[in-house]
């Protein structure tokens, strides 16, 4: 594969971001100074769980370069952002969600692979959901 | 209020769309289009400023406007192109530096949506190869959740575009010259939901230019003057949601446009409520509706009843995109700016043509808004 991937070591894991321990502001990818205050930003474990912030449908085939076209060919596919725990919203491609399954709030699970991060349907309820 | 004006006393476009011209052609027939305007020659002028994304350096077009010596400065800033050309050239009148200062932006862009490589945007290589280095994903993705948040429905979105091709159908220069109803715009098939394929503009090529001077230098030129009362650029700040971002802050996002309009009027010493007519960037339906608001022209939500009762129409109180805007005209990036102001320019003068907006207006707003949070305005009068 080629590049240097943003945050992931290896398949299925949890996203690495940073957080400032100073104004608290969380960041993805990890990055050695706070977006916000400036100071120094000590690397974090993100939550594997978060929610759909807002979401949509990549329906036509990008322009290849840069997009890859998969061998099987272009296949429709979505894409959002999901809000983690720590006040990141992260842009992920949307795993095994239907466009008519697609809510706002969704529960989804979040993890760094090969790639750009991908989130598919939470396995178990987001706890804030049920209680919510 | 600033104490030297600077006054538009030349405007010139070439029309929009795509022929054989190069990019590079497209900008001389503006520049030469201007001059005329202004009644002033190549040789008059003291300074330039302009630039494209994707079709070449503005400098090299000395080539055919004239071998003079002046110096000639070269903008690639994104969208912000043209804003940035004429904040320069602001700057150069104001400083003393010129009197008379050229502003051109041009382009010209291959079919099918923008390409841009992850590298050029400081970012990783993935998010290309996976797809996600698509512009209209974000704006998709903005409406979406704007919709959620503050009652816009899709109908709204297809009156933005029903309104951008109605308009150019009154403009010679625009691409998109038949009108198109509400029905079937969202019924043109989904490109990135919920936005249809007639809500969105497309990457196309036009050129424009603006003749800039001080007001003494004014006098002594043909044009019919137009003060331009602030020219503000700005890159987007911590809290904002913006083109190819890998991840946003929680809470309610800001945008890089609500600091920019801010700017403008504050320069200017006027307020939303003073404008007359204004263009939005209209990369898409959305963009306009969520814009009117970033501007300070309505509170969100707001635009679902203004533009349902044709508020926002040429003939409304708050007329905007009257040339048709992006939708209408296409995307050259580089030329996007000055086109705006070059509507607002000839609707303050009363030449708007079949589209001008009726009771003389006599102030006016340009914005536009790109990749990767930047975003340029103006505040213009008569």
């Amino acid at each position: 594969m080629a590049g240097a991937r943003p945050a992931a070591a290896g398949a299925d894991e949890g996203l690495r971001g940073s957080r400032c321990p100073g104004c608290g502001v969380a960041a993805y990818p990890a990055v050695p100074d706070c977006p916000r205050c400036g100071g120094p930003a000590a690397p974090v474990a993100l939550s594997g769980t978060g929610t759909l912030w807002t979401w949509t449908v990549q329906r036509f085939a990008p322009k290849a370069p840069p997009y890859a076209v998969p061998a099987d060919g272009f296949r429709p596919f979505l894409v959002g952002y999901v809000e983690l725990p720590e006040g990141v919203r992260v842009l992920a491609v949307l795993d095994g969600v239907r466009p008519e399954d697609a809510v706002i709030g969704m529960p989804l699970d979040l993890t760094a692979g090969a790639g750009v991060p991908r989130a598919r349907r939470a396995r178990r309820p987001d706890p804030a959901e049920v209680t919510g | 209020m600033n104490a030297t004006d600077v006054v538009v006393c030349g405007a010139g476009i070439t029309p929009f769309g795509r022929s054989e011209a190069s990019g590079r052609q497209l900008a001389v027939r503006a520049v030469r289009a201007a001059l005329a305007d202004a009644g002033i020659t190549w040789s008059r002028v003291e300074a330039a400023f302009g630039g494209s994304e994707a079709a070449g350096n503005a400098d090299t077009l000395v080539a055919e406007l004239g071998l003079t010596g002046l110096p000639f400065v070269n903008v690639r800033n994104g969208c912000a192109t043209g804003g940035s050309a004429l904040v320069c050239a602001v700057e150069a009148i104001r400083s003393g530096a010129a009197e008379v200062v050229v502003a051109v932006g041009f382009d010209r862009h291959p079919r099918g949506a923008f390409d841009p490589l992850p590298a050029a945007w400081g970012l990783d290589e993935a998010y290309g190869t996976d797809g996600l280095m698509v512009t209209t994903q974000f704006f998709a993705m903005k409406i979406q959740r704007y919709m959620h948040d503050h009652g816009i429905t899709a109908r709204t979105l297809a009156l933005v575009a029903q309104k951008a091709y109605a308009n150019g159908a009154r403009n010679p220069n625009a691409w998109r010259r038949e009108p198109l109803g509400a029905d079937e715009i969202l019924a043109s098939g989904m490109v990135s939901d919920p936005l249809t394929r007639y809500m969105f503009c497309s990457p196309g090529q036009g050129a424009v230019a603006l003749v800039l001077c001080s007001r003494e230098a004014a006098r002594r030129t043909a044009g019919v003057p137009v003060v331009l009362r602030a020219a503000v650029a700005r890159t987007r700040r911590f809290g904002s949601f913006e083109v190819f971002s890998p991840w946003a802050p929680a809470g309610t996002p800001t945008s890089v446009s609500r600091d920019t309009a801010r700017a403008a009027f504050e320069e200017a010493g006027l307020g939303p409520g003073d404008i007359d007519v204004c263009q939005l960037q209209d990369t898409e339906s959305g963009a306009e509706v969520m814009h009117m608001a970033e501007c300070g022209f309505c509170a969100d939500g707001e635009q679902e009843r203004l533009i349902a009762s044709g508020r926002t129409a040429i003939d409304g109180t708050l007329p905007v995109n009257t040339d048709g805007g992006c939708i209408a005209n296409g995307e050259p990036i580089g030329a996007s700016g000055l086109r705006q102001v070059h509507e607002i320019v000839q609707q303050l003068r009363g030449r708007g043509g079949d589209r001008q907006v009726p009771g003389r207006p006599r102030a006016g707003f340009t914005h536009v808004y790109g990749a990767p949070g930047v975003s340029a305005c103006t505040v213009l009068t008569r």
